[in-house]
């Protein structure tokens, strides 16, 4: 069987080439401008998947993104779950499987790539069907800016496959595509419309090519369209009808099949009856049986057709029976036959429409109200928007003439809000009118046994169990949804969500109108995760900061942790040093020789102006307005609450200028808080504030032979005690290149910090380098720091405190202020809480046994067995190291009353045992700072 | 994402923006003088309406300006934006 | 491979009857915190003089729209207190209901990405198994083990350096566990009435005396607000300004799939919290919207940003097809950590602040809110979580050191 089902002189696939596809291990094959579904019906392929609750074999039922039952799994080129066979184009190599409820994720990465593009319009119109196409020329021929997005490979939506009206579609797409303001985009859907006029929509670029599809073309792409009017020609989607077993292979709504013989050239059955309530069916009918279909039967719930259908009927010899229904279907693996009162009427294919729902998804997005339509039995705009207008089927107009008729309206409507005059108007198609019709009925049920008539075929749901949800006592349509799960499948309940309302209305006897739709949430069209990611992912994912001397501990084999966005030097390792090892040698290096490391990631504020002493006087703890040129004071800054926010060094360059440095992590937000304050707060403050992170290298000369290294590389500099002191800084010449030197120590020792444009740091950081060789100086990264800190109790902002921390809390009363009578956060420490004998404070602890290390994060318990839980917690340790100056493992830790516990023993649980340690004083190494002048 | 009117720099998408809560909020002018309820009340509470809302932002990734915005909170829709200090215009 | 239906519902759920014109409690707001305490004022205190009020359809705010997660892993022994009691609950809520509600114990990992995402985590492990709570630190490939789908690949932008592990944590679902309640209440001759929206609450002489709604005026011996986002707008109503700011908070489901993601997965760094529930549908949470917002939906590149950071952890979702996204209001607090107890109006109640952590609460905070509004004074379990911490500073400051507070 291969394309028996092709109907030749129809469609516009390119017959002149084949396409080979597998498809549930069967091979195939179809043409260039197929779809799976198409090409599977041209082989009369019906049943397609097997549905989730019942296993019933389940076919194709639409042609379009509506589909409820052609669930398909693709295995080849890439594994990409639950497409529908209605929206994949065919592509040669294709390997694909019907779904029974769940896809399959591929286990390979995906190495496609996604993209995203913005857009901005004056005009978008979502849709080239007639409307659309009508809008977009329209809109375009007002010189206006016009995207058009549409999501079938070429214009033309639902027209007809006749000539006149192709004719139409290819002038209307010549003339917007020669137009240098107008952007056609085919393979693109709307999937979403947010605040302000953004739409988004996706562009499928090389999903048609299969596994041809170049690497170096993204697959798919997001577009950001901002548009300042959107015009949502969106169409409608065929209504089905509930009746007994309406599920099989080989039912399908009715203009679906219109599309398939139109579009593809593949009559879907050769025995057809159709069921309709409305005269949309008729075409329908009548083109399937001119291309050679037999039809059997049109059954017309209406007692009245129009006469020009039952002439255009009996033309072919089609039997119309008006008033009547199908009440149940026969068949296995695909329909045999419908019943129609008493009698049977054989058929492999049963057209369905019961009447239009106008695709409103987006608008109600936007939203836009609906309003139900007792003519047309679905929910409709109940108008336009400033900036949002519907046009065509989706807002319930139908039929070619009217419909690119309101096309054109809807684009004269954009272009007056924006003040524009319309340009020359657009010609409609010759699509040969249809006489006026009758109005539809409006059917939901036809009697039946309720639980074989199936409302949502994804979900399996029936009527039966709309009316258990409703017999149960709900009431509303969204309890009703999540009772029977109705409408929360792919398709998002296109084809369900108003038959429920119908049928839920009538059990209750409540009016439709008042009972609504279940609300309609984007995005409109499933999208696949890694196309919203788009570039951001691995390196992209969030920016990597590196400090100009990153290349340097690469090459030294520095081993990075992640602070923020920035890469850090953690340790050195040497010839297959553990981490233990080499911390222990670099912090021996820092305390008996020289060591030295890169601490550019610190934050670097310039603080300039007449009043920067007084800001900082607001925001620190302590006076900084007192500071004197050529000083250095450090600092802590607290919360409105009271807490400890950052900490860090100022420098005063000048009179009128302060440097401010930050932790590395909180570099930005303290920069954010001090523009918030100094803008909303304390305008009438001559202040200005200037990020200089990442203009300044910072390096850290550590160690008792420090200043012999840095005599050798600043021969200008006067390096001795007297003329440098502790907490001073100077301007000078470091290995040739301008640096600003100052006497600031982190670890207790004697130690410079070198800070020099960045540019430069390389040189500098080489010279000092070579220079210390003689000492043995060791580069070092923040492992050792935070060793060097800890045996000097200086606190980590983030570790040794988390936000419920105060300067006292640390055992850092010094640094708050005496004399001032307000910075910010002061009058939190007068609380309540704050006030308390047992607040949590940083101490030391010594483990009773010298080489056990205490996990950080372990918790402290008075007593040497561990109760029942919960258990009496008195702090945590949060900072634990082994200590190569002390020859023994040490810890700092926030306990509860913690200054008055001094020479206490405590216990530590860990897992099975505790661990005995004596509470100290936190600074444990050189408590009398005989060490920071050399 | 919405258009938002920095009042310096005009529409940039929300992205840009940086959200600061209520607006006319000051910093008390002497804390030491409030009791720990009246404290506690400028530390901790903000209005949080249905409906209307004076609010600060500040153009993150723009001009790094703070204004204030009167804005929505029904409809997420900005009302009026308008430069600090500045009475609100429609 | 075919899908796991969901359990059946019952045949029956609720009456829908009018408002009577008095009621000895009446609780406002018909989500899981107001359902729950309806049942547990009637099992555990013997009150079923009860209704509680809904504006929309019941359980159709954050509890119709969360992403389910139970655990009770938090830091602070205050926190750890009320959300074991609540899992301690879950653990025989299907019984107790006799509804399916679907309670599946599968673990839930809180991935670390910096050294000191380690230090909070394992202070947290130690807290929680001092308080009594199951918890483990796993190394990275112990956490691969748990969940063989994370990427613990070194080179990533944000590498997972390890993880807390709370086997007893998992999900629920979030509709079966509200109806759950509300068959049990209504059976209990508790008024569920919905479309039924507060407009004012009555006080005389400092005390609560009814409420005014859209179907008419309703006295009541005491009331109990359980609004969630909207109870700063209840609370203005009787001149009671709380420290509450409601945002936006998005989530997203997948399209059913075959089973891949067998546990709870959530990073605070990478900022994802994602599982697969019971019919296969990957579920998963979006960060808060900035701003304060009423509007049920938030900003999208708020999702954007969601799922490139779902793919850094989970590099086979690239194909996974975003079906449906949506939002709910939660109403946060400057420390995290919610607000339940009494107010300064008598016979009023409040319970809010839950931010994103109110579904895995819905048992335990019932509970100790049915005994507060019974007894008229808090349970031990949510005796911390008073209005009046934020005058004292007493916080339960769940941001810092504590893991995502979802």
């Amino acid at each position: 069987m291969s394309n028996a089902f092709r109907v030749d002189a129809l469609g516009s696939v390119d017959r002149d080439k084949s396409l080979s596809f597998t498809f549930d291990g069967r091979e195939y094959t179809g043409h260039p401008g197929d779809t799976l579904a198409s090409a599977l019906l041209a082989n009369g392929v019906h049943h397609v998947a097997t549905s989730i609750k019942y296993g019933r074999p389940r076919g194709i039922m639409t042609a379009g993104v509506e589909e409820p039952n052609a669930l398909v799994q693709i295995e080849f080129p890439f594994p990409e779950p639950m497409l529908t066979a209605t929206t994949v184009e065919l592509y040669d190599g294709l390997v694909a499987r019907g779904l029974s409820g769940q896809g399959r994720l591929s286990t390979r990465p995906d190495t496609a790539r996604y993209d995203t593009v913005h857009a901005h319009c004056d005009v978008l119109v979502v849709g080239a069907g007639p409307a659309g196409l009508a809008a977009a020329l329209t809109a375009s021929r007002a010189g206006v800016r016009v995207v058009v997005v549409d999501e079938l490979p070429s214009p033309g939506g639902s027209l007809p496959g006749t000539a006149p009206a192709c004719e139409w579609v290819a002038d209307v797409t010549d003339e917007l595509s020669a137009n240098s303001d107008v952007q056609l985009l085919r393979r693109t859907t709307a999937i979403g419309y947010y605040d302000d006029g953004l739409v988004l929509a996706l562009e499928k670029r090389t999903d048609h090519l299969g596994a041809a599809a170049p690497a170096h073309v993204s697959r798919q792409r997001v577009w950001r369209i901002r548009a300042r009017q959107v015009v949502f020609a969106t169409g409608a989607y065929e209504r089905p009808i509930a009746f007994d077993d309406n599920d099989r292979p080989g039912i399908m709504l009715a203009g679906s099949a219109r599309t398939y013989l139109g579009r593809f050239g593949v009559l879907a059955g050769r025995e057809v009856v159709v069921f309709t309530t409305n005269d949309s069916a008729y075409l329908a009918a009548t083109e399937l049986a001119d291309a050679g279909a037999r039809v059997r039967a049109v059954i017309d719930a209406r007692s009245e057709v129009p006469a020009h259908w039952l002439d255009a009927c009996a033309a072919r010899g089609i039997e119309v029976r008006a008033g009547q229904a199908v009440s149940g279907t026969s068949g296995a693996e695909r329909i045999t036959g419908v019943r129609v009162g008493d009698e049977e009427i054989g058929c492999d294919l049963l057209l369905v429409s019961g009447g239009w729902n106008p695709a409103v998804a987006l608008f109600s997005q936007a939203r836009g109200t609906l309003r139900y339509d007792g003519v047309l039995g679905g929910f409709v705009p109940a108008g336009a928007l400033d900036t949002v207008r519907t046009a065509g089927a989706a807002r319930g107009v139908l039929g070619s003439a009217e419909v690119v008729s309101d096309g054109a309206e809807a684009a004269l409507g954009a272009l007056a809000a924006l003040g524009k005059t319309a340009g020359e108007p657009v010609a409609l198609p010759a699509v040969g009118d249809a006489p006026a019709g009758a109005p539809g009925a409006v059917l939901w049920q036809v009697p039946g046994s309720d639980d074989a008539q199936f409302v949502d075929l994804q979900r399996d749901q029936t009527v039966a169990d709309v009316l258990r949800a409703t017999g149960a006592g709900l009431t509303s349509v969204e309890h009703v949804k999540r009772y029977t799960t109705i409408g929360t499948a792919h398709d998002q309940g296109r084809t369900s969500g108003v038959l429920t309302s119908g049928i839920v209305a009538a059990a209750l006897g409540v009016d439709i109108a008042e009972l609504g739709t279940p609300r309609l949430r984007p995005p409109a069209l499933p999208v696949a995760f890694a196309a919203f990611a788009g570039r951001n992912r691995g390196e992209l994912f969030d920016p990597v900061r590196v400090t100009s001397l990153h290349r340097w501990h690469v090459e030294h084999g520095a081993l990075f942790e992640n602070v923020g966005q920035w890469k850090r030097p953690w340790y050195y390792p040497v010839g297959g040093e553990t981490i233990e090892e080499a911390v222990l040698r670099e912090c021996r290096a820092a305390r008996e020789g020289v060591g030295m490391m890169d601490g550019s990631t610190l934050g670097k504020i310039s603080v300039q102006g007449p009043d920067s002493g007084e800001l900082l006087d607001r925001f620190y703890t302590n006076v900084m307005s007192s500071l004197k040129v050529g000083r250095v004071r450090y600092g802590v800054m607290c919360g409105v609450d009271g807490m400890v926010f950052d900490d860090g060094t100022v420098l005063r360059l000048a009179e009128e200028e302060f440097l401010v440095t930050t932790t590395t992590g909180n570099a930005a937000k303290v920069l954010d808080r001090m523009e918030e304050w100094l803008q909303t707060e304390w305008p009438d403050l001559r202040v200005r504030l200037t990020s200089v992170t990442e203009h300044w290298a910072t390096i850290p000369l550590v160690g008792p032979r420090s200043r012999d290294v840095l005599a050798l590389v600043a021969p200008t500099l006067d390096v001795s005690n007297a003329a440098f002191g502790f907490m001073t800084w100077q301007d000078t010449v470091v290995a040739d290149v301008p640096a600003r030197v100052a006497r600031i120590s982190f670890s207790g020792e004697l130690a410079y910090e070198i800070n020099v444009p960045a540019w430069y740091a390389h040189t500098v950081w080489e010279a000092l380098y070579a220079a210390g060789g003689p000492f043995g100086i060791t580069p070092y990264g923040t492992e050792t720091m935070h060793v060097l800190r800890a045996e000097k109790a200086y606190p980590i902002i983030g570790q040794d405190t988390d936000g419920t921390i105060t300067p006292q809390d640390l055992g850092m009363s010094w640094v708050v202020s005496g004399k001032k009578d307000e910075f910010v956060g002061r009058r939190s420490f007068d609380r309540a809480e704050n006030r308390r004998a047992d607040r949590k404070q940083l101490v030391g602890l010594l483990p009773v046994d010298e080489r056990t290390l205490l996990p950080e994060g372990a918790q402290i318990i008075a007593t040497e067995t561990v109760p029942a839980p919960p258990v009496p917690m008195l702090g945590h340790i949060t900072s634990s190291y082994r200590s190569d100056a002390l020859g023994r493992t040490f810890a700092l830790a926030l306990l509860r009353g913690g200054t008055r516990r001094v020479g206490e023993t405590l216990y530590v649980p860990l897992e099975g045992r505790t661990v005995a340690v004596t509470v100290t004083d936190p600074v444990l190494y050189d408590k009398e700072g005989t060490r920071r002048d050399g | 994402m919405q258009l938002i009117a920095c009042p310096w720099c005009g529409e940039r998408e929300e992205a840009e923006f940086h959200y600061g809560g209520q607006a006319h909020v000051p910093y008390p002018a002497k804390p030491a003088d409030l009791d720990d309820e009246q404290w506690a009340q400028y530390v901790f509470f903000r209005d949080n309406p249905k409906g209307p809302f004076a609010e600060r932002w500040m153009h993150a990734a723009g001009c790094r300006r703070w204004f204030d915005a009167l804005r929505d909170t029904a409809t997420h829709q900005f009302l009026s934006v308008h430069r600090m200090g500045e009475e609100p215009r429609a | 491979m075919t899908g796991t239906p969901l359990p059946d519902h019952p045949d029956f759920l609720w009456r829908n009857p009018d408002p009577k014109r008095s009621y000895e409690v009446v609780i406002v707001g018909g989500g899981g915190h107001g359902l729950a305490t309806a049942y547990y004022l009637a099992k555990n205190h013997g009150i079923t003089d009860i209704a509680v009020l809904e504006k929309g359809w019941l359980a159709g705010g954050n509890m119709a729209r969360n992403t389910t997660i139970i655990r009770s892993n938090y830091l602070w022994d205050e926190s750890s207190g009320i959300y074991e009691h609540s899992l301690k609950l879950w653990e025989t809520l299907e019984e107790d209901l006799d509804y399916p509600i679907l309670f599946s114990q599968r673990g839930v990992l809180n991935l670390a990405h910096t050294l000191q995402d380690i230090r909070d985590s394992r202070r947290r492990v130690h807290a929680n198994q001092l308080n009594g709570i199951d918890a483990e630190w796993l190394e990275p490939d112990e956490v691969a083990k748990v969940c063989p789908i994370v990427n613990i690949d070194p080179d990533v932008r944000y590498p997972v350096l390890g993880a807390t592990y709370q086997p007893r944590a998992g999900i629920a679902k979030h509709d079966y566990v509200a109806w759950g309640f509300a068959r049990r209440a209504d059976a209990y001759g508790i008024d569920l009435i919905q479309n039924c929206e507060v407009t004012g609450i009555d006080v005389t002489d400092g005390r609560v005396t009814g409420v005014r709604t859209t179907r008419g005026d309703i006295a009541a011996g005491k009331v109990a607000l359980a609004g969630a986002g909207h109870t700063s707008v209840l609370a203005e109503m009787v001149g009671l300004r709380l420290p509450l700011q409601s945002h936006p908070l998005q989530a997203l489901v997948s399209e059913l799939l075959e089973p891949v993601h067998p546990t709870v997965v959530m990073s605070n760094a990478v900022h994802v919290y994602v599982s697969q529930a019971h019919k296969g549908e990957l579920v998963m949470g979006a960060g808060i919207d900035s701003y304060n917002g009423y509007g049920q939906r938030g900003a999208f590149h708020i999702i954007e940003r969601q799922m490139a950071a779902a793919l850094e952890l989970f590099p086979v979702f690239a194909r996974a097809h975003m079906l449906r996204t949506w939002a709910g209001i939660v109403d946060t607090t400057p420390d995290a950590s919610p607000i339940v107890g009494l107010t300064p109006v008598e016979n009023l109640y409040l319970n809010c602040g839950w931010g994103t952590g109110g579904f895995k609460a819905t048992p335990g905070v019932g509970w100790c809110y049915a005994h507060t509004v019974a007894t008229g004074e808090p349970h031990p379990y949510n005796a911390p979580f008073a209005l009046s911490r934020f005058v004292t500073g007493a916080l339960v400051d769940e941001h810092g050191a504590a893991a995502v507070a979802h």
